[in-house]
């Protein structure tokens, strides 16, 4: 690949890409400014314990930047290094950043979520990180900053991953993004391979891949998976309502007590699809960007401006 | 101490909070000129959807009734149910729901004071206790991320090696003193004492506002790098 390809938006896969070549492409060229970088070496205290090698940004990168000429702050995780698990120093620099969006008062906050859930090695650590990113995901959305999700790497967004990308005002995911709390091999290996068998890829993106997760209302945009599609999709959401208040949480209440009465009882997404009116469900998984995104408008569902 | 034990000693003038047949804990209490609101999870219950969505109902309730009494939220539970159906009807937004409706209930000004008495783990975790304002424990409460077992086989490391790793370090181990060091827990009560009066001692010293609990775990010496990166990162973006 040549290096112009390297920084077109329009041919870099967001799921191949680095977190830091996602940073540098969903950006405005040049835009970018890292806190706290790799040449400053905070790294995890906790790994040498275990004998494991550690990053000199700890799998995640934060700064500023700006999207469209608007100033926004960043945090990428890196699914490559652990996983894009949570540990001491990855959560306290998205904590930090989160805070920091008080002051500095961006035009939005973009999290490039990354990740498996909790780094187990220092895990009370980043259980707690993960608190204290929800809370300062809430702060930020109460003095009313747009918090924005974007799902789409190799690790997907699994256990307090998953969590904090619900709490984000609105959320993007790709196809080859995937939002759980319990990943296929936690609850295969919890439950048995009846209840979920892991190895069966089909099952295991149409519960918890994109496509799902945009008709089910968890994700409020999809995009194709180059890292132009993850920039139009947050730069719309930027316009969207980012209120957190009684009004919007009752709202929520609904739809998601609403999202039970209709689909508590079924067995399998394609149900979930069928019962929400789309035509030819078991289609959906081979359908293309475009087509995908035409059914999932027609869907009352994906509508929904209650986060 | 058993739960009937415990709201007898949080509510001595009596109390009407019972657990429903799914495990979950609902209820209120007077409380000085008004009334303490009770949620929470009890038996060790899974938190799964149909779970999270009764709970947050009812947290929304509170909050937009409004009065200036606390929210107690009482945990023995098990971890996020790990299932299929919850993972196809999306638990990742029912468990974020109802965290966040314990943070609007904060934001609105009422107390939110997590108890952990019994057993927690993962995603339950967060979407509860971790999401009050304050978090206080029974001695004997046994919160956890992942029991040590789980983290042998994913870590592949021995039994006997995490053990002995868990010694050096509160960073990773399951238990009440390990999180408390990190600064995820406040305080432990004393059982042998009246919990009504350290509910009351909590509730008189409210911490000031914002998140203070990196600050904790580095007082603590359980998390010593957290609030330093943190402030830093802050730093570096208010600099222009």
């Amino acid at each position: 690949m040549s290096a112009a390809l390297l920084h077109d938006p329009a041919r870099v896969s967001w799921y191949e890409a680095s977190a830091r070549h996602r940073v540098a492409t969903l950006l405005d060229p040049g835009s970018f400014h890292e806190f706290i970088g790799p040449e400053d070496r905070t790294m995890s205290p906790h790994l040498d314990l275990f004998g494991l090698p550690k990053q000199f940004d700890d799998g995640m990168i934060v700064g500023r930047g700006q999207l469209a000429g608007k100033a926004v702050l960043v945090a990428a995780q890196e699914g490559r290094f652990m996983g894009g698990a949570v540990g001491e120093v990855h959560g306290a620099k998205l904590v930090g950043l989160l805070r920091a969006a008080l002051a500095a008062k961006p035009a939005a906050v973009l999290i490039l979520f990354d990740t498996g859930g909790v780094r187990l090695q220092e895990a009370n650590a980043g259980e707690l990180a993960v608190a204290e990113i929800i809370r300062a995901v809430l702060d930020a959305r109460a003095a009313g900053l747009p918090v924005l999700g974007l799902v789409g790497g190799r690790a997907g967004c699994y256990g307090g991953g998953g969590i904090i990308s619900a709490c984000c005002s609105g959320l993007v995911v790709s196809e080859q993004g995937r939002i759980s709390v319990s990943g296929p091999e936690v609850i295969e290996t919890n439950k048995g391979v009846e209840e979920f068998d892991s190895k069966d890829r089909a099952l295991v993106w149409r519960t918890m891949g994109g496509k799902h997760r945009r008709l089910l209302g968890v994700a409020g945009a999809f995009a194709d998976d180059a890292v132009d599609g993850f920039r139009a999709a947050a730069l719309a959401l930027l316009e969207a309502p980012t209120r957190f208040d009684l009004d919007a949480m009752r709202a929520e209440q609904t739809r998601l007590e609403l999202r039970l009465e209709r689909f508590g009882g079924c067995a399998d997404a394609r149900d979930i699809w069928t019962a929400m009116g789309v035509p030819e469900a078991k289609d959906v998984p081979a359908l293309g960007s475009d087509e995908f995104v035409a059914v999932a408008n027609g869907t009352g569902e994906a509508k929904h401006g209650a986060r | 101490m058993g739960l009937d034990e415990i709201l007898g000693s949080l509510f001595p003038r009596g109390h009407a909070v019972g657990v429903d047949n799914g495990g979950l804990i609902f209820g209120s209490a007077p409380w000085e000129g008004g009334e303490a609101r009770v949620v929470g999870v009890a038996n060790r219950t899974a938190l799964g959807v149909d779970e999270a969505i009764k709970l947050s109902a009812r947290v929304l309730e509170i909050v937009a009734a409004g009065g200036s009494g606390p929210l107690l939220v009482l945990v023995d539970s098990d971890s996020q149910r790990m299932s299929k159906r919850d993972e196809l009807l999306g638990l990742s937004e029912y468990l974020g729901h109802l965290a966040k409706s314990l943070v609007l209930a904060d934001m609105s000004g009422i107390h939110t004071v997590g108890l952990l008495y019994g057993h927690t783990a993962a995603g339950a975790f967060i979407a509860t206790a971790l999401a009050t304002r304050t978090l206080v424990a029974l001695p004997g409460a046994d919160p956890e991320v992942m029991d040590l077992p789980s983290m042998a086989r994913v870590t592949k490391l021995s039994l006997e090696v995490l053990q002995d790793k868990a010694r050096s370090t509160p960073v990773f181990a399951p238990g009440l003193d390990n999180l408390a060091q990190t600064g995820a827990v406040l305080e432990t009560w004393d059982p042998g004492k009246s919990l009504a009066e350290q509910l009351a001692a909590v509730l008189a010293s409210p911490p000031a506002g914002g998140d203070a609990r990196d600050q904790l775990g580095k007082a603590r010496g359980g998390r010593l790098l957290a609030a330093d990166v943190a402030a830093r990162v802050g730093q570096l973006a208010a600099a222009r």
